[in-house]
């Protein structure tokens, strides 16, 4: 299968689905199957998660003996630490989640209210406000201040994650102005994985997203070249990739995905292991990349998801049989101002030798981006089909 | 404990709910108090075509807010805290909607003289 260059920006912009995702999607909840082993990947056929589960075991390198990467038992009588209190209590589905998000970063991470602003490009005034409506909602509404218990705390725990998530993702791709990476917002997101994963030492899914952000992370600072242009995955200079934190992901995720089924959090970075793991970007594994994206689908039916595994499906099946899916996601019509859909189609219709449509496309995600950089990006695609 | 309302909105009419919410409506209180709450007052809204608005002084046909889900019933709760509310307020029979669960500043009947 003949790798083509065109989709790496698309699969790279994987990271900014997610901010998408987490306002749009519905979500099915963190799955508890007891006893359905699931160690890496969805089950086609049984021959496949088979041949699939030997495949990412050896794909993902063992620094460490089995013994050092197993997840340590929880102990009986853990004393709920204050900052998960605290992270909890920030999270709760009662907040809005920008309040959530907001409150995350004041309360948790001693980050300024003018910091916070300006990295969501408010007023110093306006984040202001939503802090403290947000504090007047806990005190009136009596949230508690607590470590949720037993069967409310996977779905809470989700909802921390997916704050987390979002910070980074945040501040990894900016919406809109002329940067594309906010470091300060990224490196608190990272610090905010970390404490979680260290109190919640036996949680798979706070592993899973400390290991996802480890990898963007050791990715970062090839994202963009000279001048801050926007690097397709193909471009990147893989050797500047931070290996140490793409080892300490691989730990986390061997770890993880032996000790049970994986969650949403766990196979998105294993997703994101598998593009780091690869020597060369033509070396990319794909199909087991696609049956990680079947798998994170059916926990996680999302249109987003759906469009990143069209991707997926390209580099596999070929460009017809993904654009058919891509199409289908635009007729669903709720991805209809995410500017990666077109973006998307139009790699694929310029895999196909259709470059009049896939600039139409170009232009339509160009039209739906405010930020400069994937602007200059798009607009050279353009140019490159030839229009 | 603090008191919270929880406001029930139907699409459906209460003559066309199913009889099994009915009979799990009438079964709420005690399930409340088998998770340590307690269900203070219950009132159950005719058809909001009965509703009669009032909005500066001009009387009109109909609830306040038009809406495809319809206030159908409110009920005052004591809990511990929102957590606590959320998972009682959760144990309302609904056919098809859902509930608003809001702190209250105070709830008071008064004695019949």
């Amino acid at each position: 299968m003949r790798v083509t260059r065109d989709l790496d920006a698309a699969e790279e912009a994987v990271q900014d689905a997610y901010v998408q995702a987490l306002r749009t999607w519905a979500r099915g909840g963190v799955p508890d199957r007891p006893g359905a082993w699931l160690t890496t990947v969805a089950r086609r056929t049984a021959l496949n998660a088979m041949r699939h589960r030997q495949t990412l075991e050896t794909k993902l390198p063992l620094l460490l003996e089995p013994e050092e990467a197993e997840m340590p038992e929880p102990d009986g009588d853990t004393i709920p630490d204050d900052r998960l209190r605290l992270i909890f209590t920030c999270c709760h589905p009662a907040l809005a989640q920008e309040a959530q998000i907001a409150l995350t970063l004041r309360l948790v991470c001693g980050v300024a209210t003018a910091d916070i602003a300006q990295a969501f490009l408010v007023a110093e005034a306006t984040m202001a406000a939503r802090l403290t409506r947000a504090k007047k909602k806990i005190a009136a509404a009596r949230i508690p201040y607590t470590v949720p218990s037993g069967g409310d705390l996977a779905e809470r725990v989700d909802a921390v994650l997916t704050v987390i998530h979002l910070l980074y993702a945040t501040g990894h791709t900016a919406h809109s102005g002329e940067d594309l990476v906010r470091d300060e917002l990224t490196g608190r997101a990272l610090d905010l994985a970390r404490m979680l994963a260290l109190l919640l030492p036996a949680d798979r899914e706070a592993a899973g997203l400390l290991a996802l952000l480890l990898v963007h992370h050791a990715r970062r600072v090839t994202r963009t070249g000279a001048h801050g242009r926007l690097l397709r995955l193909e471009e990147q200079d893989r050797s500047a990739w931070d290996r140490d934190l793409i080892a300490e992901a691989d730990r986390l995720l061997v770890a993880a995905l032996r000790a049970g089924p994986a969650g949403r959090f766990v196979l998105q970075a294993a997703i994101a292991a598998l593009h780091a793991q690869a020597p060369s970007s033509a070396e990319t594994d794909w199909p087991q990349i696609l049956t990680l994206y079947d798998e994170l689908l059916r926990i996680w039916p999302s249109p987003v998801v759906a469009l990143n595994r069209a991707v997926a499906v390209s580099m596999v099946d070929g460009p017809e049989a993904a654009l058919a899916e891509v199409e289908a996601l635009e007729r669903d019509g709720r991805l209809a101002t995410y500017r990666y859909l077109p973006a998307t189609k139009a790699d694929l219709l310029h895999r196909l030798g259709r470059d009049a449509e896939a600039a139409d496309a170009y232009r339509a995600a160009l039209a739906l981006t405010g930020n400069a950089v994937e602007q200059e990006f798009l607009a050279q695609r353009v140019r490159s089909v030839g229009r | 404990m603090p008191q919270y309302a929880v406001l029930i909105f139907e699409r459906v009419a209460p003559e066309d709910l199913p009889p099994e919410v009915m009979e799990a409506h009438g079964r709420l209180p005690e399930r409340i108090a088998a998770l340590g709450g307690r269900e203070v007052a219950g009132m159950a809204l005719q058809p909001s075509e009965t509703a009669t608005s009032i909005r500066g002084g001009v009387v009109t046909d109909g609830p306040f807010i038009e809406t495809k889900e319809v206030l159908a019933g409110v009920f005052v709760i004591e809990a511990r805290d929102l957590d606590h509310a959320l998972a009682l307020a959760k144990l309302t029979p609904i056919a098809d909607g859902g509930v608003e669960v809001r702190p209250l500043l105070g709830f008071e009947v008064a004695e019949a003289s």
